[in-house]
């Protein structure tokens, strides 16, 4: 048979190019290429769990803690495994700030990494001259980086050197530190399970759910008791009840562990020294909702927090208090915007903490669009002992006219930061000079955040102004979030101050939308800029609080609205 | 209760519709609200980030965004407050602050400078930020994203409409950056290029390459639109070509009912070969003395190295006195069986029925046939058999309302594109889909389950997945009952195919067909996609029978997303088939051999017809060697390269005695004629063509034709009035006109109605009535009304792999090069993106030859050797590799194998055993 080949009777032209000249052919299939080595690598990190989709930052964690990085050829692995898009795993690890996505030919961070915090209290306790010291000195292992509160602002500046989160820190002590590999968690001393038990633990729980109570006792309870949502909102909590048990099931229960609002310190104060107060809390919402799961979104900056209630979550599946894989632990990977509630669910299922548009509310479309009860770890902190000594308990401990205890978070310039649990209604003067020691020495008391980065900035003339939510201080223009009340005196510039705060929320926005992720991006070049236009400002201000998607954006301008009503000297 | 919502909107009471926007119910009572990030098209969610449309509404602490928030009833909604606009003016204030001015823009007609225009924003009083680096890594696009918005439009058009899941939304704050994978360029990315993205961009920072100048400035004005039909694969997507001077200057989807605006990398890219140098322009002779070598060497740029030009007066008097000598003429080699003719898939239907016409009536035969041989004619032979109809059951937008979906034996990404995207949204959106080839494409990546049979394996895997449940009794008894015949027999039959025996056979695990049996009959809807891989076999025609019990049985058709749907290949093989291009029936699948349709046509046409079948594609070649066939009218067909052992037709095609040869290019086939006639392309012509959905389509002229080019129905006709022919069309309108009387399946559907809504599908009931969709809901047009249960053997591929050919080779297209790449090779970005022949192996077994990526391999069966450059790919299993057939260089089809399947006359392209070798350095750089 006449073999037809190429020989040389015969050489076709190809078409379209009349030369005949020849083009190098695609050697490869269109994008990335999946490297063998780095499947076996990835696959092995991954080991014998069940790839799940809402666990890709929990996955992308476990790359970044072997290699210090993501390499471009591991996360391709990674998305290949999971069967999501590149594009999909690219976005969700270049949102966190925890990930060092490190393509081809890009030279990987150095091995450890010291961050320090610059937010308002640690900046105003000199952060900025720390951070230039410490790139000075710091050698080329080691990387310097600034980073967003670390809920440590009552011990000013703080810092982390690898996991080891520090306090009062100096140059000298994290060098120190990082060069003795002091890079871990330093767990502090805390009530186990057993103290717990001892003290009358987990019975408020096992009551409820061997028919002691009922969801609606347990309701009207807590709204006697007046206890509302502490992450901020201050929605009252046996209201939200209400609400996701009036959904069909299954539903889905959140803890809101991503404490990031500069100045807030109070959830990790309590899961440092009584985690199972907290779980305890949490299972009696998740009984009272029905919750199929509870998933508890814990900060990547509370890493001791995480490994304290990785411990718990264990003793009391152990102790027969919860069936194992009940209660899931998820880590952040350092966003502030996961703090917001909706945002957090996207980020509880694996994606990037977008915010999502109300309505629906999470309550009745949540996490993996079920209805779903999210609560702040000190609102249910309290539950158990609502419960236990009774609502009028609660309730009588707020000053006239408010309801209950509430935990400040007090730092700046006070002679005693920390947190205090004072009444809800307190005022500013109160904390300073009852709960607080007094301001430092040589320093006058000037001004104050009564709700961290997004609750205004107010003048000491304004120090008696009870903290709480709504009431004289909304009429102000401020608000008490999540009570992270920060003390500034006559040593402080007020402009500075508000300008940290936007470079903090132009960090921080999501970038969804565009009031938002342009507005405070333009605000931070036009304060910067020194020139302070008070019209253009306040026009952009107005159209991010009335058209940004969440409360970043809609409570962003407040420092500069704050500002350029309250403290009008600044500016001459 | 009603479902209506009122509300109050600017002061006056409306209704909305449940789930409707705000925005939605001002833009039909006639308020525009600015929007951007919002695309009122089909298939885009509303995804409220861009803060361009906001309104109040009372009672509200912050405004709301229109676009993605519904109505409550009493809710009382202001568009047009004062503090609405102030902030809907400060967004476009705060977004054009960071985009190149105006003058400099990348589309100056943009949505994003039609609303600041008129909402007269033209300046920012904020700082601007630093701008990004352009992307021109790309042929078709330009990526300019310092005008990027981050609208996240584009992300949604490639993630959640197309599903091509390239583009994100990376970073975070205003460093948050639109990426491609993993922020690479453009072009190195795993763009396909479809171009969605490019539509939807509201602001230019993604464009068409070719409306942006060197600097990035351009704008979307056209002098004149046009909308017509894509000429690429049968998927039928409806297009607008954007015209300036009289040139197209680039390409958008338009709403059909199979596209719905979507595109492929062909059908918005792929259109500039109709500019091409190369374009026949003039008609050609064949020089005294220039030899037909069965080597297609010439240089398709130089044709009057073998050719003369000629004036169309010559060109056609010549051209039908080769044709009409033949026919006229007696002994061997003479007389009316010893001319043939192929029609084209890539015509129109009007110029598909004329060609027909013209070979039965003015040639006296019915030697005339066409690609739909090469491609479904199994899948045909086997639902004409059981079911009395060819073409499918159900569109394959039809997955919308699946919950089971099985693609077997098919590449849709890279065949069907647009097809895949609903195939995709259907798998996001939670339906099961079911692959069954041998090869993994980019469709597993959706698939819930991946059966990667042994090739050649399809129906003992089959066998298997109906013996479960016929042995687990999930058939629908009722459905089988009322609506089919043979079941009996066939579950007899079925009993020696167990799912251990046949795995051993398929290599799919017993457990695995179980599951898929399960899944599938208990189904509440499934539907059943197939392509090539299931018809190019010696048992194609058992493997569709198998699949069509496999349906009936479980009662999966007839209903909503259910059916039966062999993909179409080209964009007009379903009309050109209806037509009538088949040698064994007249047009509507009317049988020859059937003396009462003879009648009709004779009746019909006027003229004594054939009652004997005509041969196929590769028995014509056969009977061509055999000195049978002495002379051939070829209309846009190129056998050179697509006919199975392609050097055997090209020997063939030397052989003729008169070959005319009409295309717009000097095609591999062209290089043997006697006479080259130049037609004009799709862009330059009227028509209809139908699509896989069995849905017809206006094809409307957009462009002027080059040169003395002119239409193929208008040739045709000029050829059949000079073989005795008294034909006086004035129109391809005048050819619809007769069509209908001869094709019941037109009724209801006329020239005029498809000018003005450019798509009605058949079978149509009423002029004023949509085609029916989804048919045989009651009845299947066989003789009983039931559809015939036909057992299937396993008949193993003609050609094992041996110890001298121990690969098996399989043949197909790939997304950028259409059938034999004579339009798309031609097509600048087409070819920029793929540019020459490679040959897909197996990573494993590139290693074991020790072959790095883009080495050159020599690939040989019994019948030819090529040579080209390895590919590792994914997906492709060990022992097996795959050549794309669009290559000159390398035309696979000098290897694959001409035998037939007995039912279809489909040759066995999908399987053949091969022998590989690296080709040394050396000798590849010779």
């Amino acid at each position: 048979m006449n073999k037809h080949s190429p020989g040389s009777e015969f050489t076709p032209i190809r078409p379209g190019r009349g030369d005949g000249g020849k083009r190098k052919p695609r050697k490869f299939p269109k994008g990335r290429q999946v490297q063998p080595v780095a499947h076996e690598e990835v696959s092995g990190l991954l080991g014998d769990r069940t790839v799940q989709r809402d666990h890709l930052i929990e996955y992308l964690h476990l790359i970044q803690d072997k290699h210090g990085h993501i390499s471009a050829a591991n996360l391709a692995a990674l998305a290949d495994i999971m069967r999501i898009p590149m594009a999909e795993a690219y976005e969700v690890a270049t949102f966190y700030d925890h990930f060092d996505v490190v393509k081809e030919g890009e030279e990987a961070p150095a091995e450890l990494t010291i961050r320090v915090c610059d937010s308002l209290s640690c900046a105003l306790a000199g952060a900025d001259q720390l951070i230039e010291e410490l790139q000075g000195k710091a050698g080329p292992s080691i990387r310097v980086l600034h980073a967003p509160c670390m809920g440590r602002c009552q011990s000013a500046p703080a810092a982390s050197v690898g996991k080891n989160y520090m306090d009062n820190v100096t140059a000298e002590g994290l060098l120190t530190a990082a060069y003795a590999g002091e890079v871990k968690p330093v767990v502090p001393d805390y009530q186990g399970i057993e103290a717990y038990k001892a003290e009358g633990g987990y019975q408020m729980v096992e009551k409820c759910r061997s028919g002691g109570k009922t969801p609606d006792d347990v309701i009207e309870e807590l709204l006697e008791a007046g206890l509302r949502g502490l992450g901020g909102a201050g929605f009252p909590s046996g209201q939200k009840w209400k609400f996701v048990r009036m959904e069909k099931g299954p539903r889905y229960m959140c803890i809101n562990g991503d404490e990031g609002e500069p100045g807030t310190f109070k959830d990790r104060h309590y899961l440092e020294r009584r985690p199972h107060q907290f779980l305890e809390g949490m299972l009696i919402g998740a009984w009272a909702v029905e919750a199929k799961r509870v998933y508890i979104y814990m900060r990547d900056e509370y890493p001791t927090v995480l490994k304290i209630l990785a411990d718990e979550i264990k003793a009391i599946e152990e102790a027969g208090i919860v069936e194992p894989g009940y209660v899931e632990l998820r880590r952040g990977a350092g966003a502030y915007i996961c703090g917001e509630e909706s945002a957090m669910i996207e980020s509880v299922e694996g994606k990037r903490g977008m915010p999502r548009h109300r309505p629906p509310f999470v309550a009745q479309v949540g996490v993996f669009n079920r209805p779903t009860l999210v609560h702040n770890v000190e609102t249910v902190y309290w539950m158990p002992q609502i419960l236990e000594k009774g609502a009028e308990w609660f309730a009588s401990q707020g000053k006239e006219g408010h309801k209950g205890a509430r935990s400040y978070s007090v730092s700046g310039r006070v002679k005693n930061p920390g947190v205090v649990l004072a009444p809800a209604g307190v005022t500013v003067n109160e904390l300073i000079n009852d709960y607080c020691g007094g301001m430092l020495d040589g320093h006058t008391f000037k001004g104050y955040l009564p709700g961290g980065a997004s609750g205004g900035i107010l003048p000491a003339a304004h120090g008696d102004v009870p903290l709480d939510f709504g009431g004289p201080l909304a009429e102000l223009g401020c608000f008490v979030g999540s009570h992270a009340v920060v003390v500034m005196s006559d040593k402080d510039d007020m402009r500075e101050a508000a300008l940290n705060l936007l470079h903090f929320f132009e960090d921080e926005s999501c970038g969804q939308c565009t009031p938002c992720r342009v507005g405070c991006e333009k605000a931070a070049k036009l304060m910067k800029g020194g020139d302070w236009n008070h019209e253009l400002l306040t026009e952009l201000a107005g159209a991010m609080m009335d058209a940004s998607i969440c409360g970043l954006g809609q409570a962003a301008p407040n420092p500069i609205l704050t500002v350029m009503k309250y403290f009008p000297e600044e500016f001459r | 209760m009603s479902d209506k919502i009122t509300f109050s909107l600017d002061g006056r009471d409306v209704e909305a519709e449940h789930g409707e926007t705000i925005w939605q119910v001002a833009k039909r009572c006639g308020t525009d609200i600015p929007h951007l990030c919002w695309k009122d098209s089909t298939g885009y969610l509303a995804d409220g980030n861009c803060r361009a449309c906001m309104v109040e509404i009372d009672g509200e602490r912050t405004l709301a965004a229109s676009c993605i928030r519904t109505p409550t009833e009493g809710m009382v909604v202001k568009s047009e407050s004062e503090r609405a606009k102030k902030s809907r003016d400060m967004v476009f204030e705060l977004l054009l602050a960071d985009q190149p001015v105006k003058e400099n823009a990348h589309d100056g007609v943009s949505n994003f400078w039609k609303w600041a225009d008129s909402m007269g924003v033209d300046a920012s009083r904020f700082p601007e930020k630093n701008t990004p680096v352009p992307d021109s890594s790309h042929p078709a696009m330009r990526v300019n994203l310092d005008a990027c918005i981050h609208c996240n439009l584009c992300v949604r058009a490639c993630r959640e409409v197309q599903v091509n899941d390239v583009i994100g939304m990376a970073g975070r704050g205003a460093k948050e950056k639109i990426v491609f994978d993993f922020d690479d360029p453009m072009g190195q990315s795993s763009c396909v290029a479809c171009g969605e993205c490019v539509q939807a961009c509201p602001t230019g920072a993604l464009m068409p390459a070719s409306i942006v100048d060197e600097e990035g400035r351009g704008a979307r004005t056209h002098d004149d639109e046009v909308h017509s039909v894509c000429p690429y694969c049968g998927v039928g997507c409806q297009i607008t070509y954007k015209l300036r001077e009289g040139k197209i200057a680039w390409v958008e989807g338009r709403g059909g009912p199979a596209n719905e605006n979507r595109l492929c990398v062909k059908g918005r890219f792929g259109f500039d070969y109709i500019d091409s140098p190369e374009r026949l322009t003039t008609p050609l002779i064949r020089k005294e003395g220039a030899a037909k070598s069965p080597y297609p060497d010439m240089d398709p740029t130089r044709p009057l190295d073998n050719f003369r030009e000629a004036s169309w007066e010559e060109a056609l008097a010549l051209a039908s006195k080769g044709l009409s000598d033949i026919r006229d003429g007696s002994g061997k080699g003479k007389g009316r069986k010893a001319l043939a003719g192929f029609g084209s898939a890539k015509c129109s239907n009007e110029e598909a029925y004329i060609f027909q016409k013209l070979v039965r009536t003015g040639f006296g035969s019915n030697n005339v046939d066409h690609c739909t041989r090469l491609c479904h004619a199994s899948s045909v032979a086997a639902l004409m058999e059981t079911i009395g109809s060819g073409a499918v059951t159900a569109p394959f937008n039809a997955v919308k309302d699946s919950d089971v979906i099985i693609v077997i034996g098919a590449n849709p990404t890279g065949n069907h594109p647009v097809a895949a995207t609903y195939f995709k949204q259907a798998a996001k959106r939670g339906a099961k889909l079911i692959l069954m080839d041998p090869r993994g494409h980019e469709l597993s990546k959706h698939a819930t389950h991946s059966l990667q049979f042994k090739p050649g394996g399809d129906v003992s895997m089959l066998n298997a997945i109906m013996n479960v449940i016929v042995e687990e009794e999930l058939y629908d008894k009722q459905y089988i009952q009322a609506h089919t015949d043979g079941f009996e027999k066939l579950k007899t039959h079925l009993k020696n195919f167990p799912p251990e025996k046949m795995s051993e056979i398929c290599g799919i695990e017993p457990d695995v067909l179980r599951d898929v049996a399960r899944i599938y009959s208990r189904a509440e809807a499934a539907i059943i996609f197939w392509g090539m891989g299931v018809s190019q076999h010696v048992h194609g025609t058992d493997n569709a029978r198998c699949l069509i019990s496999l349906a009936l049985m479980c009662g999966q058709t007839g209903r909503k997303g259910t059916g039966l749907h062999p993909l179409r290949g080209q964009n007009n093989v379903q009309g050109a088939s209806d037509a009538g291009l088949i040698p064994m029936v007249f047009p509507d699948y009317a049988k020859v051999v059937e003396e009462d349709k003879l009648h009709k046509f004779e009746e019909l046409w006027e003229t004594k017809l054939d009652p004997e079948p005509g041969l196929t594609v590769v028995e014509i070649m056969d009977a061509v060697h055999e000195g049978d066939i002495t002379g051939m009218y070829v209309l846009g067909e190129n056998p050179a390269m697509s006919d199975p052992d392609a050097g055997h037709a090209r020997e063939a095609l030397a052989k003729l005695d008169h070959l005319v040869v009409q295309d717009i290019f000097l095609t591999e086939t062209a290089m043997f004629a006697d006479v080259v006639l130049p037609a004009t392309a799709w862009p330059e012509k009227d028509g209809t063509v139908s699509n896989t959905n069995r849905t017809v389509q206006m094809g409307r002229k957009a462009v002027d034709a080059p040169g003395k080019s002119m239409p193929d129905w208008w040739i045709t006709q000029e050829l059949a009035r000079r073989i005795g022919l008294d034909w006086n069309y004035e129109s391809p309108a005048d050819i619809f006109a007769e069509m209908k009387l001869a094709m019941p399946s037109l009724n209801n559907i006329t020239w005029d109605r498809l000018e003005t809504q450019s798509a009605v599908t058949y079978p149509c009931h009423g002029p004023d009535q949509p085609g029916e969709e989804i048919v045989f809901s009651d009845r299947f047009p066989t003789n009983d009304g039931t559809g015939k249960f036909v057992p299937a053997d396993v008949i193993p591929p003609d050609e094992q792999p041996d110890a001298e050919y121990p690969f098996v080779l399989t043949t197909g297209r790939q997304l950028e090069h259409w059938h034999t790449g004579s339009m798309t090779r031609r097509a600048t970005n087409l070819d920029a993106i793929e540019p020459a022949p490679t040959v897909q192996m197996n990573i494993g077994d590139m290693d074991n030859f020790g072959l790095e990526a883009g080495d050159p391999v020599r690939v040989e069966t019994r019948r030819g050797i090529i040579e080209l450059a390895a590919r590792p790919t994914g997906g492709i299993p060990t022992g097996v590799v795959f050549v794309p057939f669009a290559y000159v260089e390398a035309a696979a089809n000098l290897l694959t194998n001409p035998v037939l399947d007995p039912f279809g006359k489909i040759p066995e392209f999908k399987f053949c055993a091969a022998k590989i070798e690296p080709v040394r350095m050396t000798e590849a750089a010779e």
